[in-house]
């Protein structure tokens, strides 16, 4: 009955959005206002409908009914609870359900939160919002029901795909659609203010949240993304530019330039059609990565012909979206004027040149993600883009940008000149070319791009921290705490990535137990290798101890495990972290001699790549809770004054 | 009597590792003793994809293949290639497909290019914007 319970929920809240959308339509269409007061309603109902049918997707999950033929594809009774939990999202039909739940909720969170923005740009807006949920309602019920039963019931379920069992993973899809979904209010506000010709500083403050939620969403699904993949594949890379890892770095990559612009668009009414742009392509880029990863198309560009109609649902939604917003882009932005101008030297300059930057990187990202696949499809040829490529490519742009993100926040708005700015920033430039010089002169193995990135990061910590100078700190206000410690959590992961490239040391052996593996300033013994077995696996754990320098001795054990269900091996990797660096082991093949293959890395000051990544999510959750809570503030004021006259 | 007793050894070992098929990559998992060859050798194996796998480069994969790729590089390496000639040589084999740094070739040009064009692309919109406010001012 909860399967039937959750499917109906699905349809009622699919006929709610049609309803929302054609109240919505008409209304403005036709200048009914009497429609405008319904909408409100209708949206929040939706929200809560679509969650229920989530909801009861969790429940089937939770009591492994094996009558739910989704079940029984990812999940088995014998499988740690949370993961039966987030089996529930592990899976194709299960992500996108989550995903239109978590925009049918944003959608209600407008309808009950939002009451700055004009009411019939808001009503345009939640149209629009429920047109991009009927795509992915009709997706789910014609081509993915999540609900379908299974006859016979087999006896067990299959289980989870054994890497998506870590914790880690368990959260890190929601974290990345909390993102994407963001970015679909950003891009419903757009639509709404194109379509109202309201374009100004009321749309950007209404919108600014969103796009602020979304981007730290983005940034701790990234950096989760990455660590993940860093401790659970035991190859000890954190960034590959595997296709997948591109496809959620482009949309963080448009979010941060929309992020940049819509605080001009609020604070000085300038880049008006641009950040109306930007939020159409930020939308558009989540949506290609959604299409990348859920297709299939990256295996091979013939996988996506296995389950044609699938793919060509999402391409299809996909062309209907993107086009379009471009098509309505291109009608509506003769209308949106340009705003207020400025100087090249002055906030918004540097702002221009930060957005210019980041499109330019999304634009080598996105050409060399999608070339081998255009490739392959025209002249049946294949081709690899990898790190060489994008490094080379990207990585110059990259360190332009940090530069300028050094600059811009000591800049006035509007009009400031150069020989001041000098000025402001000589001891950050007198700190930057000090550690270049001592880098040069002190290392051996670095390439440029880490050396100028070091360099520059040693600088950037410092000039991040500048907007703070001399200014009364419990008066400045969150958002400028907010920014400060992005920024600065930038140049920490900026010197975890330099470090982590020019200093790992990497040592492989094959050792028998009895065995000491010496690496920089570690001394490994190898005591024994023994089996263990957990609730859903067994494995083979080798027994180490480990010593830096004269220090204490630690234990590790990194595993071979193998899963019943699955057939499948995966290395789970032994990490030691200390304050200067990380040292990783890992357990591969034993030989039939009784030796063990043992790799092992010791990576200085790699944590700080993730750490980096943690403060810019922080920053941007002081940004956010400030700009609200000025909001709220400013809000209550208004009704005080309004009673008291 | 002892030759003939190492001889059948010698048959016996041959023939088991004839039964696997496969030929032996003694530097597999087994690092170059010049440190500085170690390193060009790791370079240019992280760089070269893992034909069997999915997105993995034969550094960081456990499949056999990846091995025996991985063996044939350090060995290379050793014997005093350079990782080009190492590379010209795996792409004359298994195509372009196994380079994760795409050769320029008339098939690759608008990758390359590509970046270049953004660049451009973005320093004529910034030139634009701020030289009509120099006009107006």
């Amino acid at each position: 009955m909860i399967a039937e319970a959750g499917l109906i929920a699905l349809w009622l809240a699919a006929g709610l959005a049609l309803l929302q959308f054609a109240l919505g339509a008409v209304g403005v269409r036709f200048g009914r206002e009497d429609y405008y007061a319904a909408i409100r309603p209708v949206a929040v109902a939706q929200g809560a409908l679509v969650a229920i049918s989530f909801l009861l997707l969790i429940v089937l999950f939770l009591r492994s009914d094996m009558s739910v033929a989704l079940v029984v594809k990812n999940s088995a009774s014998v499988k740690p609870l949370l993961y039966k939990f987030a089996g529930t999202w592990g899976n194709h039909e299960g992500s996108m359900l989550l995903w239109v739940t978590v925009m049918g909720m944003a959608g209600a969170c407008i309808a009950l939160f939002e009451r700055s923005l004009k009411v019939k740009t808001l009503v345009t807006t939640l149209a629009a919002q429920a047109f991009i949920s009927l795509g992915f309602y009709a997706f789910l019920l014609v081509s993915s029901n999540p609900f379908e039963r299974m006859f016979p019931v087999p006896p067990d379920g299959q289980g989870l795909n054994p890497l998506l069992q870590d914790p880690g993973l368990a959260f890190h899809p929601p974290t990345l659609y909390f993102g994407y979904v963001g970015l679909s209010v950003a891009f419903s506000f757009a639509v709404g203010a194109m379509i109202t010709s309201d374009v100004g500083p009321a749309f950007a403050r209404a919108m600014r949240p969103w796009v602020l939620g979304a981007w730290i969403f983005l940034t701790l699904g990234i950096t989760a993304g990455s660590y993940w993949a860093y401790y659970e594949l035991g190859w000890g890379g954190w960034w590959f530019w595997d296709p997948v890892e591109n496809a959620s770095l482009m949309p963080w990559l448009a979010a941060t330039a929309l992020l940049h612009s819509v605080t001009v668009l609020a604070t000085r009414d300038g880049l008006r059609a641009w950040t109306v742009m930007l939020a159409v392509v930020a939308f558009s880029m989540s949506m290609i990565g959604t299409f990348l990863v859920r297709s299939g198309i990256l295996t091979s560009v013939h996988a996506f012909a296995v389950d044609p109609e699938r793919g060509s649902f999402i391409l299809a939604l996909l062309a209907i979206y993107i086009g379009g917003a471009m098509a309505l882009f291109a009608l509506r932005v003769g209308t949106v004027k340009e705003g207020t101008r400025f100087e090249l030297v002055s906030r918004e300059g540097a702002l221009v040149a930060n957005n210019l930057l980041l499109s330019a990187i999304l634009g080598i990202v996105f050409v060399g993600t999608l070339y081998p696949l255009v490739v392959e499809a025209l002249t049946n040829e294949k081709l690899s883009v990898g790190p060489p490529y994008f490094n080379l490519a990207s990585g110059p742009v990259a360190l332009i940008l940090v530069a300028i993100m050094a600059v811009g926040p000591l800049l006035r708005w509007r009009r400031d000149s150069a020989k001041t700015l000098l000025n402001r920033i000589s001891i950050p430039i007198v700190i930057t070319a000090g550690a270049l010089f001592l880098l040069v002169l002190l290392t051996t193995s670095m390439s440029v791009l880490s050396l100028l990135g070091m360099a520059l990061a040693a600088g950037i910590a410092v000039a991040s921290l500048a907007p703070l100078w001399k200014r009364n700190l419990r008066r400045t206000p969150l958002h400028t705490y907010g920014m400060v410690i992005a920024h600065f959590g930038i140049a920490v992961a900026l010197v975890g990535m330099a470090s982590e490239s020019s200093f790992t040391e990497e040592r492989l052996v094959a050792a028998k137990p009895g065995d000491e593996i010496t690496l920089n300033k570690w001394k490994l013994k190898f005591e024994a290798i023994e089996p263990v077995a957990g609730p859903n696996w067994t494995a083979l754990e080798a027994r180490m101890t480990v010593q830096y320098e004269n220090g204490n001795i630690t234990e590790i054990a990194p595993q071979n495990r193998m899963f019943a269900s699955a057939q499948t091996q995966t290395s789970e990797a032994a990490l030691l972290t200390r304050w200067n660096g990380q040292l990783y082991v890992v357990l591969g093949d034993g030989d039939a001699e009784g030796r063990w293959q043992i790799r092992t890395w010791w990576k200085p000051f790699v944590t700080l790549i993730w750490y980096g990544g943690i403060l810019v999510a922080l920053g941007g959750t002081l940004a956010l809770v400030g700009r609200l809570r000025r909001k709220y503030l400013q809000r209550k004021q208004k009704e005080y004054a309004e009673l008291v006259l | 009597m002892r030759y003939l007793v190492f001889f059948i050894f010698l048959t016996a070992a041959w023939s088991a590792a004839a039964q696997t098929g496969l030929p032996p990559a003694p530097y597999a998992n087994q690092q170059l003793a010049d440190p500085a060859k170690e390193a060009a050798a790791s370079e240019l194996m992280e760089e070269l994809r893992c034909l069997k796998c999915q997105s993995q480069s034969i550094a960081d994969s456990n499949a056999p293949m990846a091995g025996d790729m991985r063996s044939q590089v350090r060995e290379r390496i050793a014997a005093g290639e350079t990782p080009e000639q190492i590379r010209n040589w795996l792409i004359d084999r298994y195509g372009n497909w196994v380079t994760y740094d795409p050769p320029v070739t008339p098939m690759t040009w608008p990758l390359w290019i590509a970046p270049i064009f953004m660049l451009i692309a973005a320093a004529w919109l910034a030139r634009g914007r701020f030289r009509r406010k120099k006009d107006k001012s």
